[in-house]
Order: C-alpha cells, then sequence, then structure tokens
C-alpha cells in the first residue's frame, strides 16, 4: 500500500525528537518484560472496572479496551501549535452554531448551503432563535486529529455531541505511571490530572445567569447498560457531581429538580451524556424513557444549562466538516491552523461521479454516523462490496461522504510478533467556558492494532495508549 | 493494665501510621518530582518530602546529597533514621512481640507478617517499579493491622490506647505535611486550576488521599484555602485534625470512664478540638496557617507526653 510516516524512527538516524530515551529503553528491554507489563496493566485495569460494552455483541457484556504500553510522545513545539489550532477550531464551531440558530449570515453569504443545515437530521429547529446563557454551545469537543507527515495535522472529525474517551486519557496515565516509573523520572511529562478540574470549572463558568454563585452541576447519563457507563460514574466521581439518570430528575415550573434524600434540590448545568433524541419526551422521542419530560421547557426558560447545547450535531455532520475551513475563516477572518481532509460530498453530482470512479483509493462515510460503523475503506475492501456500496451511495448520495485514504501516522506498538508500527490517531479535548478554553495537554490515542488497519474504533478492533506531551 | 504495655500499644500503634504516612509522602513526593517544571513549580520536592516526615535536621546532619535516590532511601530504608519506613515497621514488630498477649493474634500476623516481608524489597530505593511495590505493602500493611484491631480487639484500654497512638500520630502527620507547603496555601493566591500550585495542592491531597474527597465536600475546583479546611477543620475527613481530635477525646473520655478519672491529658485535649471547632479557615489565615499548625504540631507533642505523664510511666 504505502509506507506511513512513523512518529518514532521516520528521520534519518531513526529516531524523531522527543522519543531518545523511550527508543533506547525499547532496544534494550526484552520482550518477557513486556508482556509481563501488559498482563500487569489488563490486570489494573479490570481492578479499576474500566470496561465497556460493545452493542450487539452478547457473549462479553463487559470488555476491556485493549491497551498498548509504549506511549505516544508529542513534543511541546508539537502540542503549541495543534492547542492552538483546536482553540480555534471550537471558537469557529460555537460561533457558526450561534449564528445558524440566530441570524443565519453564513447561509445568506453562501458560505454553506441552506439545506444542507436546515434538512439536516441534526439540526434542531427548537433550537432556532433560543437564547443561551453565554452563546456557548460546545462546551466540550472531542475532536479527532490525525497526522500524514511531520508537519501536517489533520481534523478527521469535529465530534461535538457527547465526545467519549476522556476517562481512558485519565486512567492510561495513572496505570502507565504505575507500570513505568523510570520512564516517567526521566522524562518530563505534561500531567492531565487536572482535567477534573478544568471541566468542573468550564461547567460552572455556563451556567444560567439565574443560577446561584455556586451552581449545581450533574451528569445525565443513559444507565449502566450505556456502553461508556463506566466513564460516567468516572467523572461523576472526579468532579464531585451527581450521577443522575431521567428518572432522578424532575421538572416544576420549569426548573429542573433532582430526587435527593432531603427532598428536591435545584441542578443548574446539567452534563449529558445522552443523545438529544432521548433528552425530554415530550419535545423529542415520545418513547425515550431516559429523558425528563419537560426539560427543554426548563431549557427554553433559562433555568438550566444543558453541555453540550441540543442541536450541536449539525456542526459534525461530515458534510457540514467539509466546509470548516470556510466557516473558521468567516467568524474568525483567520486561515484554519489544521487542516480539513479533502472532502467530496456525494450530494453534489460531479463529486458523486469522481468516487464512484475511485471507490478503491477512497474512505466513504455516512454523514450522519460514528462509531466506525457504515463506512467503506476502498484499499482494503473487495470488488463485491465495493458494488454494493455503490449502489447505496447511488440510492443515497446525500448521506455520505468520501476522503482520499490518509496514510495515518504510525506509532510502535506492542503487538504479538513484538514492536511493530500501528496507525494511530489523537482526540484532544476542548473545554469552552464562559470565562476562556482550557486544553489540557494530551488527550487519547487510539490505534489500530491489526497489521495495516487504519480504523481505530474500540468497537472495531482499536486499543489505546498513553499520549505524553513533553515539557521542559 | 502494666503502664509499659500500654506505652508499648501506644507507640506500636504511632509507628505503624508514620510508615504509612511516610509512604503516601514518597508516593507524592515522586509524582510531583516527576512533572515538568512549569507545572511543578520548580521546588525541590525531595527536601518538602523529608521536612513533612519532621526529619530535615537530621537528613541534613548526614551530609548525603539530597538526590531522590539518596532521599528515598533515608525515608524509606535507611537504619540511621529511625522514622524511616523500615524502621518504623521494626520497631512496631519489637513493640508487637513485646506485648503480644494484648494483641490479637490478627493483629500480631498484620505486624509480623509486614516486617517478615521486608526482606524482599531490598534496593527499591534504587529500583522504582520495586519502590512502588513497596509503597503499596506499606499502605495495605497498615490498612490490614488497621482493620484487624477495628475487628477484632475488645474495646478495652488495650484499644483505647493503641487508637490513642494511631490518632495522635496522625494529627501530627496531617499537620506537617500541610506545614511544609504553607506558603503555597495563601489565600491571596485564590486561583482557579492550572497554576502553577495547582499540582502542589493536589499533591497534599493525593498524600492523604483526599483528592476525590476534597471534591465531593467542596464541589469545585482546588482552591488553597479549602485545601487547608478540610485537612484541619473538616471533621468529615478522617485524617483532618478536627476529625483526628473528635477520636482521641472520644477514646480519652473511655478512658477516664474506664479509670474514673480525669487528668491533664483529657483538658488538653478538650481544648484544641474546642479550637478546631470553633475555628473557621479565615481565622486560621487571618493568624496565620504556618503559625497556627506550628502551635497546633507544638499542643500535639503536649497532648502526648500528657498522656505519658498521666498514664505510660
Amino acid at each position: 500500500m504505502f509506507v506511513a510516516f512513523d512518529e518514532m524512527s521516520a528521520t534519518s538516524d531513526g529516531c524523531r525528537p522527543g522519543y531518545e530515551i523511550l527508543k533506547r529503553w525499547l532496544d534494550t528491554t526484552a520482550p518477557d518484560l513486556l508482556s509481563t507489563r501488559r498482563a500487569e496493566a489488563e490486570l489494573l485495569f479490570r481492578r479499576i472496572g474500566i470496561t465497556f460494552a460493545v452493542y450487539g455483541d452478547n457473549d462479553g457484556e463487559e470488555r476491556i479496551i485493549p491497551f498498548d504500553i509504549i506511549p505516544r510522545i508529542i513534543t511541546a513545539p508539537e502540542w503549541t501549535r495543534l492547542s492552538k489550532g483546536l482553540e480555534q477550531r471550537v471558537k469557529a464551531l460555537n460561533a457558526f452554531l450561534a449564528d445558524i440558530y440566530f441570524k443565519g449570515e453564513i447561509l445568506r453569504a453562501g458560505v454553506v448551503p441552506e439545506d444542507l443545515i436546515y434538512q439536516n437530521p441534526y439540526y434542531r429547529p427548537e433550537m432556532a432563535g433560543l437564547k443561551l446563557a453565554h452563546d456557548i454551545y460546545v462546551m466540550i469537543a472531542g475532536i479527532d486529529i490525525v497526522r500524514v507527515d511531520p508537519d501536517t495535522f489533520y481534523v478527521l472529525e469535529d465530534n461535538a455531541r457527547t465526545p467519549s474517551g476522556v476517562s481512558y486519557m485519565l486512567e492510561n496515565r495513572e496505570v502507565m505511571m504505575k507500570l513505568f516509573p523510570d520512564l516517567f523520572a526521566e522524562h518530563r511529562i505534561a500531567p492531565v490530572e487536572n482535567y477534573p478540574d478544568a471541566l468542573l470549572a468550564t461547567l460552572k463558568s455556563v451556567a444560567p445567569r439565574s443560577a446561584p454563585g455556586d451552581p449545581t452541576v450533574a451528569l445525565l447519563t443513559p444507565g449502566p447498560f450505556n456502553s461508556a457507563f463506566y466513564e460516567h460514574s468516572f467523572l461523576a466521581d472526579k468532579l464531585g457531581i451527581e450521577l443522575v439518570e431521567g428518572r432522578d430528575l424532575l421538572v416544576r415550573d420549569n426548573v429542573v429538580y433532582m430526587r435527593t434524600t432531603e427532598g428536591p434540590k435545584r441542578v443548574d448545568v446539567l452534563y449529558r451524556r445522552l443523545d438529544d433524541d432521548f433528552l425530554d419526551p415530550l419535545t423529542f422521542r415520545p418513547d425515550s424513557i431516559l429523558g425528563v419530560p419537560g426539560l427543554m421547557n426548563a431549557y427554553r426558560a433559562g433555568n438550566i444549562t444543558l453541555s453540550n447545547a441540543v442541536g450541536t450535531g449539525v456542526a459534525d455532520d461530515k458534510a457540514v466538516y467539509s466546509y470548516m475551513p470556510e466557516i473558521v475563516r468567516f467568524y474568525l477572518g483567520e486561515e484554519p491552523i489544521l487542516k480539513n481532509v479533502p472532502t467530496w460530498r456525494c450530494r453534489e453530482p460531479d463529486s458523486l461521479k469522481y468516487v464512484l470512479d475511485n471507490l478503491e483509493s477512497m474512505v466513504v462515510k455516512e454523514v450522519a454516523g460514528s462509531g466506525g460503523y457504515g463506512m467503506l475503506i476502498g484499499p482494503a475492501s473487495d470488488r463485491k462490496t465495493r458494488e454494493e456500496f455503490g449502489a447505496k451511495l447511488k440510492a443515497n448520495p446525500d448521506d455520505f461522504i468520501a476522503q482520499p485514504t490518509l496514510a495515518l501516522s504510525t506509532s510502535p506498538t506492542f503487538v504479538d510478533a513484538g514492536i511493530a508500527p500501528r496507525h494511530v490517531d489523537l482526540r484532544p479535548f476542548v473545554l469552552s467556558g464562559r470565562d476562556k478554553v482550557r486544553i489540557v495537554p494530551g488527550g487519547l490515542t487510539r490505534v489500530a492494532l491489526k497489521e495495516g488497519s487504519l480504523v481505530v474504533n474500540s468497537s472495531q478492533g482499536g486499543g489505546t495508549k498513553d499520549t505524553w506531551v513533553l515539557d521542559a | 493494665m502494666l503502664s509499659r504495655t500500654a506505652d508499648n500499644l501506644f507507640w506500636l500503634a504511632r509507628y505503624v501510621e508514620r510508615a504509612e504516612n511516610t509512604a503516601r509522602i514518597i508516593d507524592a513526593a515522586n509524582r510531583l518530582a516527576a512533572m515538568p517544571i512549569a507545572y511543578a513549580g520548580g521546588s525541590n520536592e525531595w527536601e518538602s518530602a523529608v521536612a513533612a516526615t519532621g526529619a530535615l535536621g537530621l537528613f541534613k546532619s548526614l551530609n548525603r546529597e539530597p538526590t531522590a535516590e539518596n532521599i528515598i532511601d533515608f525515608l524509606a530504608f535507611s537504619p540511621e533514621n529511625p522514622s524511616s519506613i523500615r524502621s518504623c515497621l521494626e520497631r512496631a514488630r519489637v513493640n508487637a512481640r513485646t506485648v503480644r498477649t494484648a494483641l490479637t493474634s490478627e493483629m500480631w500476623e498484620a505486624i509480623n507478617g509486614a516486617w517478615l516481608g521486608l526482606r524482599d524489597f531490598d534496593g527499591a530505593a534504587r529500583d522504582r517499579m520495586k519502590l512502588n511495590a513497596f509503597l503499596i505493602y506499606v499502605k495495605e500493611a497498615s490498612l490490614r493491622f488497621d482493620g484487624s484491631a477495628y475487628r477484632t480487639m475488645i474495646r478495652n484500654d488495650v484499644y483505647f490506647f493503641s487508637s490513642l497512638g494511631t490518632f495522635i500520630e496522625r494529627a501530627d502527620n496531617t499537620a506537617r505535611i500541610l506545614d511544609v507547603k504553607y506558603h503555597l496555601l495563601l489565600p491571596a493566591q485564590e486561583s482557579v486550576g492550572g497554576g502553577l500550585d495547582y499540582f502542589q495542592w493536589s499533591s497534599i491531597l493525593r498524600s492523604v488521599s483526599a483528592n476525590t474527597a476534597y471534591h465531593w465536600v467542596y464541589r469545585e475546583s482546588l482552591k488553597p484555602s479549602l485545601v487547608a479546611d478540610l485537612l484541619v477543620l473538616n471533621d468529615q475527613l478522617p485524617r483532618s485534625l478536627a476529625s483526628c481530635y473528635d477520636n482521641i477525646c472520644g477514646f480519652l473520655d473511655e478512658l477516664s470512664l474506664a479509670y474514673g478519672r480525669q487528668g491533664l491529658a483529657q483538658r488538653v485535649a478538650r481544648s484544641t478540638r474546642n479550637r478546631l471547632q470553633n475555628a473557621t479557615i479565615d481565622d486560621v489565615f487571618r493568624d496565620g496557617l504556618h503559625e497556627f499548625l506550628t502551635e497546633f504540631i507544638g499542643e500535639n507533642g503536649r497532648l502526648g507526653q500528657a498522656i505519658t505523664d498521666q498514664y505510660l510511666v
């Protein structure tokens, strides 16, 4: 296929800056020791209880995500650039959402086509004209970044709804500190442990104006059967906030309360890990038993902040994604620091034709898809799969976008055959509060454990790594 | 019971508690020392760690270089440091052996087992993986000792003296951990999250296992005055000075009930508890956190002496 850029060894002397100590360590450490450490890591994860459920899989209800014990390293200059780009991107996303739910200037200027927004399944008419407390829609973004060479980072997805994975960022670090204290003593690794504090400060900063000086924040989970329940309970604990289900909440006179042993207690900010559709059966899906009847009324009355806001999905739709460079320029008047992957919108006939002619070399995704489901990876597919997919494309071109197959960078990974390069991506978490944007130095590195595979999603056999941002 | 037996029990519990505290201090310092300077503030973590155990003078008198390895060895293993973890566990075992009949078999086995296992950790000052294992080992030994005492001992004076030892030592340790960092806990620096001192505060909490507790009690980002409030005045936190003194007064009351008379120890303890109950953290900061803690450590020492004079000699 292609030779990917390896983040550790892609230089003439075989070692990129930042990796010197790690490489020497890998070269001199016996595979036995690595195996032992890997087994210890798995035990630790099981003991902590970091598990997830795979939908549609009945035999193993709880699994742990495979963890690779070789860290992925990002140097300080690389991180500085990345974090500037992330901040810019999220500012643009928020400005875009505030615009399309109010004036729609970007639509009138013809930068983004109207029907792409108004016909979008994630566009929420309920949000049109609704004034939010602080004009922030995406308080928490998990922006997926991939890298193809020393200088080029692409944004792959913006994940502006309810991005998950931050608990792995935090727990991976704790486990690594237990397993490799020497490596930590030899490196200067920026800590990530303040993420829960940064998140809490962010959530409190966007409380409704009617909230008391010290607002009450709660985390709304769909419950223990949700695949990310571990993360919900982990975060609630770290933040010191209640983990509530829909049935724990009630709305009275457009104010949200939680049922406590001391009677109803007012909630001001809901960090909700529940999709829009399920939030309020009176407004959205009437069959939802996970939500809270009347929640949207309280929201409209300005008595509760939902984080992220309702209707942010329209910004991380893959077709809207393709307009992000223009969106950044339109609102900020700046050139985007992070690149977008070139994207063909199959809704445009010329693009559709091009995509159908080049299916073999392209990645085709559903515009509303996530989790690595329902996509076609051209180079890894056979003719029959491509033909079937081509038929789907022709039937509903609006539902798809296509991108060239990127040569994602690789990172050394400990697999059965020893240490070998595997493709990785990076999901840093960007927090937008009323006062400022906070990004802890690091993120979740996902790794495709199968040789040659480009799919890093945990539901599709991907694993994770600890991500080290080196500092002085 | 014999004064000598009571004295042995009192110190047995103190040694076990001290060993655990030192293990936590090493753990927290290790973490902080590995952070980039921009996060840890470039302070000398290892020297503060020694200071937090109250043995800085002794360490300096040995003329060793204050490297991580030398300090870890000093705090964890050195026979020259009477408060090193190993010294504590050895002395705890000598005491336990002397009062063998006053202990339940579970308690004895917890101490004896901890002592027997010590030899597996030779060289751990130079091997961080082994050191980690050692620190976990020490914490678990102390948990087992505490848990066995709590579950198996008759609630008579044997239990009261051993518990008094635990809480007096714990109060002393908490106060010292705070005092070493008192300059970082000035309320003038009330900024939230991410600042230079953030990881220092968080390390204070970590060294007493109170990071999560903090968030549940205050429901906000780390603030120096609240960190101090939690560790000094909050009686819900089992390691706070206030909680230690609630326990101390409780056990001293039990003793006075059992023996039918009170003395200086009860009065000293009560007066300290009243101060902790009536103070607010603003008062503490107004008069100076460092001054407050210095005075507390002194008073706590006087209480130890009063208990000794009244019961143990």
